[in-house]
């Protein structure tokens, strides 16, 4: 029986993981098919003054914004904004963090220690701070929201690593392939990489429900997304002057965000407990 | 015949896997006489350790299933006790454990005397307050009371007595050290103190010396005979080694894929043995005739093991009705039994 | 002269050893582990696991290095393979010196070293297809169909079929995990092996299979082995030479057949006598008992580091090391009681 197979059993088995792979596959595929999802696709920009501020009704599902438009349609769209800039953001952060995490652990020098010293201070920057200092300096949008956040994220990918390659290093196999005189790039990059996969996968999971809320966060400040986009955090921005009575406007999107950062937090605990080592050890 | 101290008969345990259920112990019998050392040997993964842990009642009931069998001590059935009964009277009183690897099962954060004490303490206690509610948090509350839990310098003396005995140098000193500063050897000594502190009439030794230099081996397995004739103990040695049961053992019970397939005294275990799988252990040991001879074929898969006598399918002297019946047990002659419908001519070389 | 095995061992495929030519020579090997300690963690003393270790093994020979743990037997076979670098000593193969630098990467590649634990030796990531390609891929210009031949013969040589190309190392039981570390390191044509405890853990009717295919193989590949293993039964079976390691040290060296009846070293003496024998073939047999500790390896006394325990200690010994001396025809011997080591059977306590 392969790993592969006894991976999924166990998957398979996990509710919580299953729930959260359920909702991440939903998330891809509203944002892939939000113009057939969306019952108004138009309404991401047109106005419709007329019928500002309705709730919940057979027509539109989650009720109308202060400017008439759908919120289901908008919240629909919203999804790709979250899902790009977490997705971007992470994978950044990953083609940074990583390859310093593995150099870091594999050599452990003086230049390591450095580097790890470095990746200290990127993990002491506030998020949000940063990108409200680059929103200041360079203008709010979407791009520096992302930059923002895979500049503060990488740290994390670089100590997994880091940390998991500096116990791989001391193990027997790796000493072996050193032993048949494979190079050290080799050895890290076809022995370690694969060895330390699982974590970066969990990592990356855990990562991305980090991101899509703390996006949110940023548009709600208006640093990030900025009006018209029907970003998450925009739109419950906007709503706040509506609430109490208008309380669709805030809860859907709330909503939306919840069930994202939660999807994902589960997807990758389960996916933390499936791929622990052990499951390798199983026997035929 | 004195009845066994120990007996068991027709023992199935099952194991359920999520791949599968491993029939990992298949009808075993197996008994133990008053003052005997009988030696379980077989190779890994022939359940040698799943009867041991059978015997004690550690084996977790969620994966784990006794199917059927009986496991009678001094004449109680083990498997029908209480478990409070059992973790009271049997385990840690009258049937002790000593482990293959000490380091593992000692706390590595206690001094040594405060493990030996605490064993003294809980026992000592649980007899005298049994097993109420108000007995067993009577018990957690004297023992969490600083001055009552570390036992005075007098109440040493029966550890530093036994340290003695079993020939650890300086017993004070090694009290008050921590496991990793003692060798291997002085750990596993410390393992048979404990064993016996609390009087046993049946030690299971699983693998004791396994973990051992040779030289610090020879000195446990001479110790360990001692100590438990002097006590007049029985003994349940597992064992893949057959050296090493050949110098401690008074009879010999082979193991196959969690069948057990010979039962014979010492001597007649090593000089006539009756079951092809038995020859076929000792012929592959080495030796310096210069032949080396294997079993053919490999241990098998006990999620769906032979039918009958699993060592059917590598027995060079196999029987159409060895694939159909597993064989009874057959006194060849005074205390050696085997399992066979074609054993070895008794005698024969 | 008779290497100290009979007549059916040459059918076995045991067989004579080679005559006389060195293929592997160690000189003075020293391996020196700092013992840290202090507020920086600076080094406190030196822990001398390998100090001064020389011998020569020949072509298409068995040598043993047994010795109980902590001696430095491991220490030294993966010093000699270069897998860790030795503080002093040097290292010949067929006469020329295997150094560190990249020039000595081919030379070094003929002296292999097999791991104690076979399954750990192996990428859990990898199927053991690749595992085996990749010493091809990385040292030689093969081609894929070439390398996949080559693989393809090693797997079977070792007793594996194909199929279990793609299978996970995890997948195989401790035996067929050992034939493939072999296999991984035979696909680099080795002059000499180096084998770490190849037998231990194993049952003894696997361990009596994979000491055949170590036989076999030799013969095919006229390979030399250096065979590092605790368990002196094994030794004596398959050995040609025996080498006896205590704290760093070599005390003893010979023959099989003369090592093992007549030992001249008062630790050899007792660590035969240790082991449970099975087949007394008639010999009345008194066991000796090894008192006392060893020494801690980072405060040796001056001297004999058995001295603590032997009990023909004497003044000289207190002063000086022995050296490693010949005193009978090839069997060398350190210590400065050898003539007097029959004298331990009175000696130490007897019992039967």
């Amino acid at each position: 029986m392969t790993t592969f197979i006894l991976i999924m059993k166990k998957f398979m088995g996990d509710r919580l993981a299953i729930t959260g792979l359920a909702i991440i596959v939903c998330l891809i595929l509203t944002a892939f098919l939000a113009p057939y999802i969306a019952t108004h696709p138009r309404d991401v920009f047109a106005v419709h003054p007329a019928e500002r501020l309705q709730g919940p009704n057979a027509r539109h599902v989650f009720g109308t914004d202060d400017m008439g438009r759908d919120i289901f349609s908008r919240v629909v769209f919203g999804s790709r904004i979250s899902l790009l800039i977490s997705i971007v953001a992470i994978g950044v952060a990953l083609l940074i963090g990583v390859p310093i995490g593995l150099i870091t652990g594999y050599y452990g020098n003086r230049v390591s220690e450095l580097l790890m010293r470095i990746s200290d201070i990127f993990l002491a920057v506030p998020q949000i701070i940063l990108a409200l200092a680059l929103a200041a300096a360079l203008g709010p949008s979407i791009q520096n929201v992302i930059l923002a956040l895979s500049f503060t994220y990488w740290p994390w990918f670089t100590r997994t690593v880091h940390a998991e390659t500096r116990s791989l290093k001391n193990s027997i196999f790796i000493e072996a392939t050193e032993a048949l005189g494979i190079g050290a790039w080799r050895t890290i990059v076809f022995h370690v990489l694969p060895n330390v996969s699982s974590s970066i996968i969990v990592r990356a999971s855990l990562g991305m429900g980090y991101t899509i809320l703390t996006a949110s966060v940023l548009g709600f400040l208006g640093v990030g997304a900025q009006p018209p986009a029907p970003e998450w955090g925009v739109t419950i921005a906007n709503s706040r002057r509506f609430l109490p009575d208008a309380w669709w406007y805030a809860t859907f999107p709330g909503l939306a965000i919840f069930m994202v950062v939660m999807g994902f937090n589960m997807f990758g605990d389960g996916l933390r407990d499936i791929l622990d080592p052990r499951i390798r050890r199983a026997k035929r | 015949m004195a009845p066994p101290l120990l007996e068991i008969r027709k023992l199935s345990i099952h194991f359920h896997a999520d791949y599968g259920v491993v029939k990992a112990i298949s009808e075993a019998n197996l008994r133990i006489g008053r003052e005997e050392i009988v030696g379980l040997v077989g190779e890994s993964g022939c359940g040698k350790t799943t009867i041991a842990r059978a015997i004690l009642r550690v084996i977790p009931t969620p994966p784990g299933e006794i199917q059927e069998g009986v496991i009678l001590f001094d004449g109680q059935d083990l498997l029908r006790l209480a478990p409070q009964q059992m973790e009271q009277e049997i385990r840690g009183s009258a049937i002790t454990f000593i482990p293959q690897e000490p380091l593992l099962s000692l706390n590595p954060v206690f001094k040594i005397r405060t493990q030996i004490t605490d064993l003294l303490f809980w026992k000592a206690r649980q007899e005298a307050s049994g097993n109420s509610w108000t007995g067993r948090m009577g018990r957690t509350w004297r023992y969490l009371r600083p001055w009552a839990a570390n036992l005075d310098r007098s109440s040493l003396e029966p550890i530093v007595e036994m340290f003695r005995e079993v020939q650890i140098p300086a017993p004070l000193l090694q009290l008050n050290k921590l496991p990793h500063e003692l060798s291997g050897g002085q750990r596993q000594r410390i393992m048979i103190a404990m064993a016996l502190l609390t009087h046993p009439r049946l030690i299971i030794a699983d693998e004791p010396t396994t973990a051992l230099d040779v030289t610090v081996q020879a000195q446990i397995i001479r110790l360990l005979k001692k100590l438990v004739r002097e006590r007049g103990v029985s003994v349940l040695f597992i064992t893949h080694d057959l050296g090493v049961a050949k110098e401690i053992c008074d009879r010999i019970v082979v193991l196959y894929a969690g069948q057990e397939m010979e039962s014979a005294p010492r001597d007649h275990f090593f000089e006539r043995p009756c079951h092809p799988y038995t020859r076929g252990l000792l012929d592959s040991l080495p030796n310096v005739r210069g032949k080396i001879v294997d079993i053919p074929g490999e241990v098998p898969n006990l999620i769906s093991p032979p039918a009958a006598c699993r060592f059917h399918p590598r027995c060079d002297r196999v029987q159409p009705i060895c694939r159909e019946q597993r064989p009874p047990a057959h006194e060849i002659t005074s205390g050696h039994w085997v399992r066979c419908f074609n054993p070895i001519q008794y005698g024969a070389r | 002269m008779n290497r100290g095995l009979s007549e059916d061992s040459r059918m076995a495929g045991i067989g004579e050893g080679g005559t006389g030519e060195t293929i592997l020579e160690v000189s003075n090997i020293r391996k020196y582990f700092p013992v840290r300690g202090g507020l920086f963690g600076s080094p406190t003393g030196w822990a001398r696991a390998v100090d001064g270790v020389s011998f020569r093994l020949r072509r298409e020979t068995i040598l043993g290095l047994v010795g109980e743990s902590g001696c430095g037997k491991s220490t030294l076979g993966k010093a000699i393979a270069g897998i860790i670098r030795r503080d002093e000593g040097a290292v010949f193969l067929g006469g020329r010196q295997v150094g560190f630098g990249k020039e000595a990467k081919d030379l070094r590649r003929e002296i292999q070293y097999i791991y104690q634990d076979p399954g750990a030796s192996l990428d859990p990531w990898w199927i053991i297809g690749w595992t085996l390609r990749e010493p091809l891929r990385v040292h030689t210009n093969l081609s894929r169909s070439e390398i996949d031949e080559r693989v393809m013969k090693m797997v079977r040589a070792v007793g594996l079929s194909e199929s279990h190309l793609v299978r996970y190392p995890h997948e195989f039981s401790g035996g067929q995990q050992r034939r493939l570390g072999l296999a991984r390191v035979l696909m680099l044509n080795p002059r000499v092996i180096i084998f770490d405890e190849p037998t231990s853990g194993l049952d003894v009717s696997v361990q009596a299979t994979i000491l055949k295919l170590f036989l076999r193989l030799k013969g095919q590949f006229h390979l030399s082995y250096l065979f590092i293993s605790h368990d002196l039964s094994v030794i004596r079976m398959i050995c040609h030479e025996v080498a006896v390691m205590y704290l760093g040290k070599i005390v003893e060296m010979g023959d099989t057949k003369s090592i093992f009846e007549h030992p001249m070293h008062p630790y050899t003496k007792f660590l035969l006598s240790a082991i449970p024998e099975i087949w007394d073939e008639g010999k009345q047999r008194r066991t000796l008992i090894l008192s006392g500790e060893p020494p801690s390896p980072d405060q040796l006394p001056p001297g004999c580091r058995f001295q603590n325990r032997c009990p023909l200690a004497g003044e000289e010994c207190r002063r000086s090391e022995p050296e490693l001396v010949e005193r009978e025809d090839g069997h060398r011997v350190a210590c400065f009681h050898s003539s007097r080591v029959e004298r331990i059977d009175a000696l130490a306590s007897v019992e039967q």
